[in-house]
């Protein structure tokens, strides 16, 4: 019975790990696509934002000022993500595809160049990582049965980026249904022209937006690489950003939906490493490749709505053109 | 920022613009060459060597090309009837399982009466791989943009699959598949003009020629193409005209899958002679710059593909004289060309605007006044 109960636990933990990139990216594009622009480019963002934060964080020695980095990282690209689909008003699918090859390509090139080790950064210690967090009296408790495990296994111990993550996620369902900031968010993605007409600018709430998303997406990037592990490597966020926005289609652009989607591939992560190499009863060997794509068969899915139906708002996509 | 559009002169539009937009890209990328401490100029002029130089660069430049005016018609033709197709990535890999089927159950048959049934095999494949995401677009609403990023991830991970599971040979110890016999294989160029070295551009660089044909024809001499573009511009027009928006939704994407899958005849039937695990390697991405910056015209697309192609062969060359710039640099100017092409192309052309506004003001050509006025009245 403690067996079970310390895998099952296990398996909790390594499940809220792997899900805390993909709750700050989603939320980073809820923000986007609420406000009506397609962020197809997180994954990029991802990337970015975990080498800026490596790479700042192994030249400083501090965490901190790496996570500030990766977020500038991220912030940078919204800006040209933006400049292309709100000034520009170009097609901002287009613009995230760009975005994210572009990560793809500098990341890599500049490690290479900077670093010398085929584009990885050198490996980070002390305080240039983040630290686990232990709650009070997590230790003492360790050894109370059921209570134990829980409190001490999978609430406490942590890192801060993790906690900030799962609390984006109460405080995101508050913004945007209990704010007038909120309110306006989600009437520009479903109708700019409504916002417009009662003068407001729709230009700079595009950009709030973008920022917001920046800044999610990157505290999600500087995880992958300054807690998650302690380098960056080539190509780290290895398709996230992906799943990100497959679980926000499959949350419906909602916040809380978004988190159990996110926990939901997040688990089908969990289980891939566990179960690698292991017999299941009657199905036999599950092969690592079904449970890496079923995120992604389980969003076509309900795309095509064979499984609920998603309706994004209304004005994603459309860049907004003022009439004169 | 909403001045009415001035009708600028075509060649503005189809060669300065782009040029314009593409040079930008290249000045970008050469200020990170210049970050890192080299010479813009120098890297150029060794990327040119490495990719005309010598037969054997010369050779492998044409391979790529042949791979790239394929992944690029795929984007260029679906994006003619307003289709995003991101999934040539996938569509090619998995068309290489139908072509490494093909190939290896007809082994021994030569290649002339082969080739046919591989091209039939990769377009089949292809295609269907690209009917799914057509198919839930015109019949279930679900944007054909996020469905082809899906299912390249879920060919990925279908393919690692049957090459590590299935396809592979107990005596061989890495992932990929059985070869293909040296009868039954596409023949490299190199076999009868010999300055090309043994490099793997091979008889696929003759289809990748007619494609761009084909797809000219196809577009804009036939009623199929012509119901192609009319969606692309409007698919409320197109539906009115009596055309079924849903048929040419999936009758476009497959046969952009199955252009798609025409890497695989280039690369598994000839350049590689096998199936090997990941084998695209980002191929149908850059189809989405070359068709971005060849307007999405065969002759564009021809041109891109050539350039991409010099920029892949020479960037090899590139990495090899130059340490400090690895093969990563083509990727972020392929990511400025998309970015500049495909997103940004407003950018530059207002100031375009405003100066062609400005020079008929000075009165170099009187005549155009009135019309120029009668256009902004719009």
């Amino acid at each position: 019975m403690d067996a079970i109960l310390s895998d099952l636990i296990s398996l909790l933990i390594t499940t809220i790990r792997v899900s805390t990139p993909l709750i700050l990216a989603c939320l980073a594009g809820l923000y986007s696509e609420r406000a009506g622009i397609i962020d197809i480019g997180l994954e990029g963002k991802l990337l970015g934002a975990a080498f800026g934060a490596a790479t700042v964080a192994y030249l400083t020695g501090s965490a901190w000022i790496g996570l500030i980095a990766g977020v500038g990282v991220s912030l940078a690209f919204s800006g040209i993500h933006g400049l292309a689909s709100i000034n520009f008003r170009g097609n901002q699918v287009i613009s995230g595809v760009a975005l994210n090859f572009l990560a793809a390509g500098l990341t890599t090139f500049l490690g290479a160049t900077w670093f010398a080790r085929g584009g990885n950064t050198p490996a980070l210690s002390g305080d240039a990582r983040f630290g686990a967090i232990h709650f009070p009296f997590a230790r003492e408790l360790s050894g109370v049965p059921v209570i134990g495990p829980l409190y001490s296994g999978l609430l406490s111990g942590h890192t801060i980026l993790t906690y900030i993550a799962f609390l984006a996620v109460p405080l995101t369902a508050w913004v945007l249904w209990r704010t007038r900031f909120g309110l306006r968010l989600r009437s520009v993605g479903e109708n700019p022209k409504a916002l417009d007409t009662a003068g407001m600018s729709v230009m700079w709430l595009r950009y709030k937006a973008l920022m917001i998303t920046g800044t999610l997406v990157g505290v999600g990037g500087a995880y992958l690489s300054t807690a998650q592990a302690a380098s960056f490597s080539n190509n780290m966020a290895a398709g996230r950003g992906f799943i990100a926005l497959a679980a926000l289609i499959f949350a419906k652009w909602r916040p809380f939906q978004a988190m159990f989607a996110c926990l939901l591939f997040g688990l089908l992560e969990a289980l891939q490493y566990r179960l690698q190499g292991q017999d299941l009863p009657f199905i036999g060997r599950v092969p690592t490749q079904a449970m890496q794509a079923l995120p992604y068969v389980l969003t076509i899915l309900l795309l095509a709505g064979f499984v609920g139906r998603a309706i994004p708002p209304k004005g994603l996509g459309q860049p907004y053109v003022k009439e004169r | 920022m909403s001045a009415p559009r001035i009708a600028l002169p075509r060649w503005v539009d189809v060669v300065l613009l782009p040029v314009l937009n593409v040079s930008l890209a290249f000045l970008i990328g050469g200020i990170v060459v210049l970050a890192v401490g080299e010479n813009p100029i120098e890297a150029v002029r060794i990327m040119f060597y490495g990719a005309f130089g010598y037969g054997y660069g010369f050779g492998f430049t044409l391979y790529y090309t042949t791979n790239f005016v394929f992944a690029g018609l795929a984007v260029a033709l679906a994006y003619h009837a307003g289709l995003f197709n991101i999934g040539g990535e996938g569509q090619a890999y998995v068309a290489g399982l139908g072509a490494i089927l093909v190939a290896l159950a007809v082994a021994g048959l030569h290649w002339a009466l082969a080739l046919p049934l591989i091209m039939i095999a990769s377009a089949l494949f292809g295609g269907i791989w690209a009917l799914i995401p057509g198919y839930l677009q015109a019949k279930r609403g679900s944007h054909v943009v996020i469905t082809t990023i899906m299912m390249n991830f879920i060919a990925t991970s279908l393919m690692s699959y049957l090459i590590s599971r299935v396809l592979k040979p107990p005596h061989i110890a890495s992932d990929e598949s059985e070869r293909v016999d040296a009868m039954t294989r596409v023949p490299f160029l190199s076999e009868w003009i010999p300055m090309l070295r043994n490099t793997p551009v091979n008889i696929s660089f003759f289809l990748a020629i007619a494609a761009l044909v084909g797809v000219y024809i196809l577009i804009w001499r036939t009623k199929f193409g012509y119901a192609l573009r009319t969606m692309g511009h409007s698919g409320t027009a197109a539906r009115y005209a009596g055309m079924s928006n849903a048929k040419l939704i999936m009758i476009t994407m497959a046969i952009s899958g199955a252009l798609a899958g025409m890497i695989a005849v280039n690369d598994v039937a000839g350049a590689h002679g096998r199936l090997l695990l990941n084998y695209v390697a980002g191929t149908g991405f850059v189809g989405i710059a070359v068709a971005f910056m060849g307007k999405a015209h065969p002759i564009g697309v021809g041109l891109s593909a050539l350039l991409f192609g010099v920029l892949y062969q020479g960037g090899q060359e590139l990495a090899f004289t130059m340490p400090a710039i690895t093969r990563e640099m083509i990727l972020t100017i392929q990511a400025l060309v998309i970015l500049f092409t495909g997103a940004m192309s407003e950018m530059l052309r207002r100031p375009v605007e405003l100066a062609f506004i400005f020079s008929r003001l000075r009165g170099h050509d009187p005549d155009t006044q009135p019309k120029l006025a009668a256009q902004e009245d719009k």
